[in-house]
């Protein structure tokens, strides 16, 4: 069916544009390009900012182009004196309580406001502050707030709300006093925030940005008495190109290990490695379930904004998790005991750094129960308590890793590329699917039906997981068995499966449940922006780094049955248990 | 209207309101369009200060489908110098509660609400047993309404209609984007009739004497009669009755003190006339008649020569920069900037020419803040800060 489309008129100018669209959004398809601050697409129509004001006929004031709707007939001006002096009037004002900070900012170069400065031409700041200055929120392991920064678009809000369902922060006060402010002014750390991050993913500003942790790890990585390793979640590789110059998703895993060990990184593994290891504990817990009448639907566990999510609003449904741990943690935690072993390391020297699309593993990391090696070595090298160390040291989001790599000077997009080391960093493309939404699902499918059916699965692509649907489901066939799936992303859609399990009513025998837009490829750690067209293009890469592997279910990477063979034996064994499973805690909302 | 147009006087609103009962009956037993183009050719517009046609009003909401409907009494009156709508709801209670019915009538809403400004708190119980009366008297006549009082919280914006919405939904109350309007989607996203209550006791007026009645007081485009707060510099301060259409120079004269200097119409979101623009200036919604016309809630505050116009303005910029909801950047920033920047001209921080910047921001202001009240600051500001340009400097 062809799209209505309706007559306008831009600037005397006559055009067609599809019907049912915003002013704004009409004259980007046609070109004209209208500023714009607080409004994005798909997120946030607040309205707030005073921006994109546009004339049309017969209006007696201007009006927001951003949220009015194009009809037929409408006369639109983009530009004209009133117009321009109201731009620059507004972006004024909004200066005003704005730090000129922008050196030695964060988000320099990549800030709405820097950009739209430049774009208006403004030339002076001819406001005084009149804000009260108010303290930064540094209460969060994942993220800082910093309110002086912040010029109230309210996207942050929007996303946390109408996309997360969390409500972790809203505005407060009114007028001059108005304000982003969490419960209580408790602050992030202290109220039921998820970590994912999305708030700052969408952040015109420096106003929320991630705990940045990039200087400790300069440190540990020009200290030669440390043995500094790295490990690469899925969707960094379909990222980081971006942050550093290249195209939308473009797919540069070989660059990007290149610059790693450029950086400085004694190993470049891939959590990948553990990605396949997550299947097999998972797969083999879900047959467990399965046939020991276990609790069901099993809900995955890899997302740590989720975990923390269902630990504050359905903690009555915390059995339903894996308990596997997140394949981040699976690294550290085998990294710090067989990795060592194998080598000779001691593990108080070793170093583990993530790079992840994520802020919430930032958290993740620093929870208190992610300290499985240290407890494997404790008796056998006579540790005290106060030695205690994490199995993964640090977390870098993709934005903090091309801020490393640009400040050392790494040329990547002309590097060559280079493969991650052994063993750790052998993978399959079951593992690279994990940064899509389903990617868990799929993987796990092709590894159960084999596992279960003991013939080989004919079809390795299972498309109806695949895709930004907000719910997904299938039914597979596993020798007879029917068993019915289904994949969410964002924790507004995990709250329908939620619900539904509370109420008794889950049709399903396993869930896997994305914290963020897309799944991982759309972390809150990701390259700014991230739009759903940059989501779509970061999948495409990632399905094709899949299709491209030469092993492709998780039980056939021959690393994965090494370790099985030299170190955890079975899956869900002894030791398994000790390193890759955890428990959850019951956190609920206050 | 002519030039020497006199100040009229009515008595309609305050009349007793113990034929009520009749009126509800009576006009029940009209259809809805007979009662919409009744209002309509009244050109009853309405009394919040805005204007919008009643008739028009319920006409929209009563073409619109949906299962649920609501007509709400804006009785938050909160704009400065403005103390007309407690004295109807305490003295002339039931044309309010008859009216909220037949507008429900008309529209098809089973449910009416009043919202109360926080501070009128005091009317809370009379109001309430007003209320059980009239809803009682409806079960009698098998007539299927109720009506609910909902507090406010003393917030200035909860008067904005949509900012109210927000407000009886248990939201953060801050205007709406519209479109939509209220009688396509209003509290809880079902069409709403929501007007002042003012208006609504001008619909009992018309619907007991028909719309004629009240179409021959007033002035082309300003029928009927409005209620009038009349405060500052007068030795007869209080609320009257009037024929809309008059001149200022006539008002002044009957509640003037002498000495007047000028008078801010429409509290401190309208205008403010200077003495030598009150022949030219008249009290109406639209057209110029003769010189300019101004629309009103009813406020109007007289000041003499012993005020200072600085005061004035720095009285009301404090009272927007408070009230601004913080939502949009013109009205949340603006206003503080303003305030502030006539004060350093006022020390002498700043020159002259900046009063001409803030012009321009209060331009701005009333060309992109997102509702009302960000809209009107400029009023008040520009119409002082032009007329008594030298009282704002020395």
């Amino acid at each position: 069916m062809e799209k209505k489309k309706i007559n306008i008129t831009i600037d005397g100018q006559s055009f067609q544009i599809g019907a049912g669209k915003t002013i704004l959004e009409g004259c980007r398809e046609i070109g004209v390009k209208i500023p714009s601050l607080c409004y994005l697409k798909d997120v946030s129509s607040n309205a707030s900012c005073g921006i994109c004001v546009v004339e049309v006929k017969g209006a007696k004031s201007l009006v927001r182009s951003c949220v009015t709707q194009a009809s037929e007939g409408m006369e639109v001006k983009t530009h004209s004196p009133a117009i321009n002096q109201a731009r620059i009037t507004n972006l004024e004002l909004l200066l005003a309580n704005h730090p000129k900070d922008c050196l030695i900012c964060e988000r320099n170069g990549n800030c709405e406001l820097q950009d739209l400065c430049a774009l208006l031409g403004i030339k002076e700041t001819p406001y005084e502050q009149t804000k009260p200055v108010e303290k930064i929120d540094d209460t969060s392991l994942a993220l800082v707030r910093n309110p002086q920064k912040c010029i109230l678009c309210g996207r942050c809000v929007a996303v946390c709300a109408d996309v997360q369902s969390v409500y972790a922060i809203d505005f407060a006060g009114r007028g001059l006093k108005s304000k982003i402010a969490t419960w209580q002014e408790r602050g992030l750390g202290n109220v039921a925030c998820t970590n994912c991050g999305q708030c700052a993913l969408v952040c015109p500003t420096a106003a929320i940005v991630e705990k940045d942790d990039s200087k400790q790890i300069l440190n540990d990585i020009y200290d030669d008495g440390k043995i500094v390793i790295v490990q690469t979640a899925p969707a960094i590789r379909v990222g980081i190109g971006e942050a550093m110059g290249m195209s939308e998703g473009a797919l540069v895993t070989g660059k990007m290990v290149a610059a790693l060990r450029k950086l400085g990184f004694d190993k470049v593994f891939d959590t990948q490695f553990t990605a396949d290891l997550t299947i097999m504990e998972e797969g083999y817990e879900l047959i467990k379930r399965l046939t020991t009448n276990g609790t069901l639907p099993m809900v995955t566990s890899c997302s740590p904004g989720w975990i923390k999510f269902i630990e504050h609003f359905y903690p009555k449904s915390l059995d339903h998790l894996s308990t596997c741990k997140s394949p981040q943690q699976m690294f550290g935690a085998v990294a710090k005991t067989y990795y060592a072993e194998k080598m000779g390391i001691d593990p108080r020297r070793l170093v583990v750094v993530s790079i992840m699309p994520c802020t919430a593993k930032k958290y993740e990391c620093k929870r208190p129960e992610m300290n499985s090696a240290f407890h494997y070595w404790k008796e056998k090298m006579n540790l005290q308590d106060k030695e205690n160390f994490y199995d993964v040291d640090y977390v870098l989001t993709t934005r903090e890793l091309a801020k490393m790599f640009k400040l050392t000077g790494v040329d990547f997009e002309n590097l060559q590329e280079e493969d991650f080391d052994h063993p750790l960093g052998i993978s399959t493309g079951a593992g690279v699917i994990f940064a899509a939404t389903g990617g868990v699902m799929e993987a796990a499918v092709r590894t159960a039906y084999e596992v279960v059916t003991g013939s080989p699965l004919k079809n390795l692509d299972l498309k109806v997981v695949r895709g930004f649907e907000g719910i997904k489901e299938a039914e597979l066939d596993l020798n007879g068995t029917k068993l019915k799936v289904a994949v969410a992303h964002t924790l507004k859609n995990a709250r329908v499966l939620l619900d539904e399990i509370e109420e008794g009513k889950s049709p399903y025998a396993f869930i896997e449940v994305m914290t963020c837009p897309g799944g991982c490829l759309g972390g809150g750690g990701q390259p700014i922006p991230t739009t759903w067209s940059i989501r779509q293009k970061r999948a495409d890469s990632i399905y094709r780094e899949d299709s491209l592997k030469p092993v492709r279910k998780s039980h056939e990477n021959p690393a994965i049955k090494a370790i099985y063979d030299e170190f955890l034996k079975d899956p869900l064994g002894h030791i398994s248990h000790e390193l890759l499973h955890t428990e959850y805690v019951e956190r609920g909302i206050y | 209207m002519s030039a020497n147009y006199l100040l009229k006087r009515a008595d309609f609103i305050f009349k007793n309101d113990n034929d009520w009962e009749d009126v509800l009956k009576k006009s029940l037993s009209r259809t809805p369009n007979e009662l919409i183009n009744e209002l309509i050719s009244s050109e009853l517009k309405g009394r919040g200060g805005a204007g919008f046609p009643t008739g028009l009003k319920w006409k929209l909401s009563s073409e619109e489908k949906a299962d649920e409907k609501f007509v709400i009494c804006n009785a938050d009156e909160g704009e400065p110098g403005t103390f007309k709508d407690r004295e109807i709801l305490s003295r002339v209670p039931f044309k309010v509660l008859t009216a909220i019915a037949i507008c429900g009538y008309v529209i098809g809403a089973k449910k009416g609400f009043i919202y109360l400004r926080g501070e009128y708190f005091f009317l809370k119980n009379e109001l309430n047993k007003a209320i059980s009366e009239f809803e009682f008297f409806c079960k009698e006549i098998k007539f299927d309404f109720s009506i609910k009082i909902f507090m406010g919280s003393g917030a200035y914006i909860c008067g904005e209609e949509t900012a109210l919405f927000e407000s009886m939904e248990g939201k953060r109350g801050e205007p709406r984007n519209k479109p939509p309007f209220p009688s396509v989607s209003g509290y809880m996203g079902k069409p709403t009739v929501i007007n002042n209550v003012e208006t609504l006791a001008h619909t009992f007026t018309i619907f007991k004497y028909g719309s004629k009645r009240f179409y021959d007081l007033g002035v082309q485009f300003s029928r009927g009669t409005k209620l009038f707060s009349v405060s500052g510099d007068t030795p007869k301060p209080g609320i009257y009755e009037l024929e809309l259409g008059m001149s200022l120079s006539d008002f002044v004269e009957e509640f003037g003190d002498d000495d007047t200097k000028a008078v801010q119409v429409g509290g401190a979101s309208g205008f403010l006339v200077p003495r030598k623009k009150f022949a030219e200036t008249s009290i109406g919604f639209q057209g110029k008649l003769v010189g300019i016309s101004l629309p009103t809630g009813g406020s109007m505050m007289i000041f003499n020569s012993s005020r200072s116009m600085y005061n004035v303005l720095d009285n009301y910029l404090n009272f927007f920069a408070e009230e601004s909801c913080g939502q949009c950047t013109p009205c949340r920033v603006g206003c503080q900037q303003l305030l502030r920047g006539i004060k350093a001209v006022k020390r002498g921080e700043k020159n002259a020419q900046y009063l001409d910047k803030l012009l321009k921001l209060a331009e701005t202001m009333q060309f992109t803040a997102k509702c009302g009240l960000g809209q009107s600051v400029a009023n008040s500001f520009a119409s002082i800060v032009e007329n008594f340009r030298e009282e704002m400097i020395y």
